[in-house]
Order: C-alpha cells, then sequence, then structure tokens
C-alpha cells in the first residue's frame, strides 16, 4: 500500500463530499485545532467545495505560534550568554520576539544550530564539553516523549552540559480552556491527528461528554480530513456527540504507553503562558524534581528584556479562533512570510501562512 | 589519504604548484587546443546572435546521488543558456578551492567536468584557480560562465507567454534537491533517489526543431516549479492555470516532502524545464520531448490565461482551486 497516493484519491474525494454535501443540513461550525489539518484543508482547497452549511475555523494547534513571547525572548537571551549553543527545531529561527529573533541573534554571533531530532543535540553535546547545550522544548504531547528520551539518555551517557528550555504545551487543557471562555460557538473538533497518536482518544472525551461536541480524530491527509467531517455531520445530524477516530492507522483510544511513560517519567504538568490566552492551568510540562539538573530555567539566570508585543498584530485572536487573518490590517501588507510581525505568518503550520501561501482572504 | 594528496595555498598562488595543478590537474584532463594555449583570455571566431550567462555552485555535499558539484556546473550554466533557444558553445571555469581539500576528489570533479561538457557539446576554454585558508569556504565552490549561439528565429524569453498557450513540464519534480538533501549529515535518510541534474542543449535543439516557435523556456532550479511558474507569469503579465493531478511526481520524493515537510512545487531540479508554447504546437514539442532521454516523462500540465496577471493557480486534486505563490524564504539551503 501507498501510504500517501491512496490517501489522496481524487474520485474517493469527490465521493465523500458529496455523501457530505447529501447529508449536511443543519448549519455548523468545526474548528481543526492542528496546524498541520489548516495546511491540508487549504492545500486542497477543501474549505471552498463544503457546502454553505460547514463553516470551518482554525485553532491553537502551532507549537510555535503559541509560544508567548515571555517564552521567545527568553531562548533569545540564552543564546546571547557565552557558551551557550542553542539547539532548536528549524522554524523557531525566524519568530520574532519582543525586540529580536533567534535568527537575527545568530547573525549577531550567537551559536544557534537547526537540528532534526532531540538526539542531534545530544550529539552537539557530546561533541562541544565545554559548551552548554540547550535544547528549545517546543511542542505539543507529540514531541514531549522524545525530548523526555533526550534526558534519560544524557542522564545514563552522564553528559553535563545539556539542558531543555521546556516550553511544552498540551492540547486538551487549552481546548477547555478555550470552550470555557465561551467566545466560540462549536458544533464540532477535528481533534489533533498526531497528538492523539501519542495520547489516545481518551483524552476527548470530556468534550463530547461535557460540552455536547463531537469530536473525530484525524490524519492529514486529503481523503482523512474528508472522511472526518463526514463523521463529524453524521454525528451532528443524528443528534450525538462522542469521540471517533478516522484516523486508526496511526491512533489508537489508549494512545501510545511507552511515549506516555516516558513523558510522565520526566515530566509533571504545570501551568504554561499561551500567545492569545495567557495562562492556562496545567497546560504545560516542566521537569520532575528527579530531573532538574537539566532544566535551563534553573540553570541559567536568564534576564530578558521586557516583552512587547508588536502593534497591530492579531495572532493571539487568530489562534483563540476568534478572528481569521484576513480580519487583521497587517496580513499580506506589513506581515508576509518574507517579514513576518506575528508568528502565524511564519510557523508552516501558522494560519497566517497557510491562508497567505494558498492566497485565501487576499487581494494581490 | 596522505598531506601530499592535499590542496595547499600554494596551489593557487601563481606560482610553480599553481602551474603544475593547471597543467596536469585541469588542461589534460578537460583538453581541447583553446584551453591549451594558456594565453590570458580564449579567443574564437564567432557570427551571429549570442547568449551569455554564468553562476556561482556552492552545493553541499559536493558528491550526491547522481552528480557532483563538477556537473551541476556544467549543466547548471549550459541550461541556463539553452532556456534563452541558444546552442551552449563555450564555458568558462573558476575554482575557489578551501586550503586541504584532497587532489584525487579534486581530480575526480575536473573528470566529471569533462565527461559532462562532452555530453553537452561545449567546451571549457578559460578558467581560473583561488586557494583560500582552511575555513573561509567550504571545501570548493565553483563558477562558470558560459557562451552560447540563438539561430536565425528563435525568440524565447520569459515574456513572451500569451493567453491560450500550453504550459509543457519536461519530467517528474523535486528529485534533486530530495536527493542532495538525503545526503546531509544532520537528517541523512536512506533513498534510491537521483538528483535529476543533466544537460538539456539537447533536448531543447530538438524541441526547437519541432516548433522554433516556443515563447518561454525555463527550468525550474532553486524554487522549483512554483517559483519558475510565478517568473513566467510575472514577466508576460499572464496567468498561469495548472493541473496537480498532471504533474509527473516520483512517489519516493512526494514522501520525503511529507517527512521533511516540504512542498514539492517549490523543491529544486537541475535537469528538468518548462515551456511555454502556442497551443497548436502543444502537441508536437510533446512529442518531440518525450523522444528524448530527458523529456521522456514529459506532460502538459496547464495553460496560459489573460485574467489576474501574475498568478498561478492550481487545481487540486479534489478540483478546488489554490494560489500558488513563489518560495519565501530559503526551503532547502545550498543545493546548487
Amino acid at each position: 500500500m501507498k501510504f500517501i497516493s491512496e490517501f489522496r484519491r481524487s474520485e474517493l474525494a469527490q465521493g465523500l463530499l458529496s455523501r457530505i454535501r447529501r447529508q449536511s443540513k443543519a448549519p455548523v461550525r468545526f474548528m481543526e485545532f492542528c496546524g498541520g489539518h489548516t495546511v491540508t484543508i487549504f492545500r486542497y482547497g477543501i474549505r471552498q467545495l463544503l457546502p454553505e452549511t460547514i463553516d470551518m475555523v482554525s485553532g491553537p494547534g502551532c507549537p510555535i505560534c503559541v509560544t508567548a513571547n515571555a517564552d521567545l525572548d527568553k531562548a533569545i537571551a540564552l543564546s546571547q550568554m557565552p557558551g551557550v549553543i542553542v539547539a532548536t527545531f528549524g522554524d523557531m529561527l525566524k519568530v520574532p520576539g519582543s525586540s529580536s529573533s533567534l535568527q537575527e541573534a545568530k547573525a549577531g554571533g550567537a551559536d544557534v544550530r537547526t537540528v532534526y531530532s532531540t538526539m542531534d543535540a545530544l550529539k552537539i553535546a557530546g561533541d562541544n564539553p565545554d559548551n552548554a547545550i540547550v535544547f528549545l522544548g517546543i511542542g505539543f504531547e507529540t514531541t514531549a516523549p522524545t525530548i523526555a528520551a533526550s534526558i534519560l539518555q544524557a542522564e545514563e551517557e552522564g553528559l553535563k552540559n545539556y539542558y531543555v528550555l521546556s516550553l511544552h504545551k498540551l492540547c486538551p487543557p487549552v481546548i477547555k480552556a478555550l470552550l470555557d471562555s465561551g467566545e466560540l460557538k462549536l458544533h464540532g473538533l477535528i481533534c489533533p491527528g498526531h497528538v492523539s497518536a501519542i495520547i489516545g482518544s481518551h483524552p476527548w472525551e470530556f468534550i463530547a461528554r461535557d460540552y455536547g461536541i463531537p469530536c473525530v480524530v484525524s490524519g492529514f491527509e486529503l481523503l482523512d480530513i474528508l472522511q472526518c467531517v463526514d463523521m463529524l455531520v453524521n454525528q451532528v445530524e443524528s443528534g450525538k456527540s462522542r469521540v471517533e477516530i478516522a484516523y486508526r492507522r496511526g491512533v489508537r483510544p489508549e494512545g501510545n504507553r511507552q511515549a506516555l511513560k516516558l513523558m510522565r517519567q520526566v515530566f509533571e504538568p504545570c501551568p504554561a503562558r499561551w500567545r492569545g490566552m495567557g495562562e492556562v492551568p496545567d497546560s504545560g510540562l516542566k521537569l520532575r524534581k528527579k530531573y532538574q539538573r537539566f532544566d535551563a530555567e534553573l540553570a541559567f539566570d536568564i534576564t530578558p528584556p521586557p516583552t512587547r508585543e508588536p502593534a497591530g498584530c492579531i495572532c493571539g485572536d487568530i489562534l483563540r479562533g476568534v478572528k481569521t487573518p484576513a480580519d487583521c490590517k497587517l496580513f499580506g501588507k506589513v506581515c508576509t512570510p518574507e517579514n513576518p510581525v506575528g508568528p502565524c505568518m511564519v510557523s508552516s503550520e501558522g494560519s497566517c501562512s497557510a491562508y497567505y501561501q494558498y492566497g485565501v482572504g487576499l487581494e494581490r | 589519504m596522505n598531506d601530499k594528496d592535499k590542496i595547499l595555498l600554494a596551489h593557487g598562488s601563481g606560482g610553480k604548484l599553481a602551474h603544475e595543478l593547471v597543467e596536469k590537474g585541469f588542461v589534460k584532463a578537460l583538453a581541447n587546443p583553446l584551453l591549451a594555449r594558456l594565453d590570458d583570455s580564449a579567443v574564437f571566431d564567432f557570427s551571429g546572435r549570442l547568449a551569455f550567462t554564468t553562476d556561482s555552485y556552492v552545493v553541499s555535499p559536493i558528491f550526491f546521488p547522481g552528480g557532483d558539484i563538477g556537473k551541476l556546473a556544467v549543466c547548471g550554466t549550459v541550461n541556463d543558456l539553452a532556456m534563452s533557444g541558444a546552442r551552449p558553445l563555450y564555458l568558462s571555469l573558476a575554482f575557489i578551492i578551501e586550503e586541504g581539500f584532497l587532489q584525487s576528489e579534486l581530480s575526480q570533479i575536473v573528470n566529471s567536468i569533462q565527461k559532462t561538457a562532452q555530453e553537452a557539446g561545449v567546451e571549457v576554454i578559460t578558467g581560473d584557480t583561488k586557494v583560500v585558508p582552511r575555513g573561509s569556504a567550504d571545501k570548493l565552490f565553483i563558477n562558470t560562465a558560459g557562451v552560447g549561439i540563438i539561430a536565425e528565429g528563435v525568440n524565447i524569453s520569459g515574456s513572451n507567454a500569451r493567453a491560450g498557450d500550453r504550459v509543457i513540464l519536461s519530467g517528474t519534480i523535486g528529485d534533486h534537491g530530495i536527493a542532495v538533501i538525503s545526503q546531509r549529515e544532520e537528517l541523512s535518510f536512506s533513498t534510491n533517489l537521483k538528483s535529476d541534474c543533466a544537460p538539456l542543449g539537447g533536448l531543447v535543439a530538438e524541441m526547437i526543431k519541432a516548433c522554433p516557435n516556443i515563447h518561454c523556456l525555463r527550468d525550474p532550479t532553486r524554487g522549483g516549479l512554483a517559483t519558475s511558474l510565478n517568473e513566467l507569469a510575472k514577466q508576460s503579465g499572464v496567468s498561469i492555470r495548472i493541473e496537480e493531478q498532471k504533474i509527473p511526481l516520483r512517489e519516493e520524493v512526494l514522501a520525503a516532502c511529507e517527512m521533511l515537510g516540504f512542498d514539492p512545487l517549490y523543491v529544486a531540479n537541475e535537469g528538468k524545464l518548462v515551456a511555454i508554447v502556442p497551443p497548436g504546437d502543444a502537441d508536437k514539442v510533446l512529442k518531440a520531448m518525450q523522444k528524448n532521454r530527458y523529456g521522456k516523462n514529459a506532460a502538459i500540465i496547464g495553460e496560459v490565461g489573460a485574467e489576474k496577471p501574475g498568478r498561478v493557480v492550481m487545481k487540486t486534486a479534489l478540483g478546488a482551486s489554490r494560489m500558488v505563490d513563489m518560495l519565501a524564504g530559503d526551503l532547502l539551503p545550498r543545493i546548487c
């Protein structure tokens, strides 16, 4: 089986679309939580082909976008400390903090290295024993286990110069915060696929049960998304709300036990700052006491400059799903992928970047 | 490997070692009478319309599946000439070498240059060598410039696309970019994919033979197909509409792109071209292309429109349409 082209077959997609058109009666608003889903939706132009009854809104599921400026500033300040090498996933480089970005810090002489896996960061630590290596722990439940694994391996190897700045975020708590805010009227949630591959589908049960909102876990291909929308419509039209999985090849209800075990062994929940949402209880991860010597926050005296938010940028509102990039005065004019003002224009999974890239909400 | 095998600063100094390198290393391998004269410039007779271009090559790693920096340095410049409808004739070749680079690798690259030049029907007739201290360059950088002759009646330019024209792509996209990046130390993954790096002068000559009235040619290198189409749309003041399902794409490239988060439309090619031709000539050109080894997967992927000049729009597999923008920023650093 071909795992990509099989899930892009156009005749199957057309079939699903016509079924959705036939079955959708009540006007509904569905949110795709994950930035990866947003990209698929725009890449295939799914929104324009859905019936008028279905309104799609993008959620906060881009880990780079939701990282608060204050936390970005910390990462930049760390990179400017003598002897520190900052290792990070590539997308972070360009994200503007309050007054600079990692990319600018790098051009100014800071040692910032892009890695593709946490194990590369460990290798840098091993190769540079006289430097302190700080890995920027950015991401959802998807990346946290691999970072936990790197900490365990660093401990096993006796690496004394490896640190993690843990800015991880957890998805279910932030969805709860979004729903509790009452800003959004949702009739269905497309639950993130990769996050669910780790945590399973059980952690979404409270949404269906307590808020009466249908939930379907989706994969990232064309047919995944259409199948997911079809299943959501089905639940809405039959008056049900439960958690279903439209991504069986990647997600089990109980999740990935091994990964969860690693994550829980090294990290514990803590409050976290989200861009646009402020502090959300139990939505972050910090290192457990036993592993505190790897915690960059404790190991370094980080004093970032005062936090500033870029004037006019509405990334926060966009992340909460209450506004779209098209509502932003800066979008496509002052703020472009070449000169991003806010993070949603930088990350490939950011809503603004997806809107811009695929020409939605723009008259250029 | 021993220290004798290494390039020293003295190899670029103009002194004895430098002469030895040029005579034994380059002139012998690249054998042709114009180069062998070793005058300050190559002198040759010429009449007609001339195309002239230059490009620098800094790819990392310098050896990659399907090619190396030498082959790339010939193909890149030859292809730029061919995209103007010119028959490539002569190249210049300048090396910037990092001190300590292996002579054996250099001679491997020079041989590859010769082999590719031969296939492309061009001669390297002038050159230069500089050696810079360790750390001042990454192993080896190459610059080539080239000249070619444009036949009577051929007028190919990025500004010639007209509404109704057809857009033809010569084969699968993204092979070069993915082949190179698969070799990068920091993310090496295993694939059988080879770079498509190839000289396209022959293919273009056959296309022109089939239809002297080709409007535009472009090789979608850095920035990929999406960027080339945007350039053509802007230059000609037209829109271009392509169909996703008609674009030839290898399953391996698709899979690697998914893994790396790339869109194949933006991944570099080094042996592909896009042609924009009058509608009545499209099938003729397509057939001519498919007969050439570098065009056997050629396909008509779209057409040119008059509305909304400068825009490229793609009909997705689902039947919706979306805009295809130019590449923003840097997708893959140093792949050519």
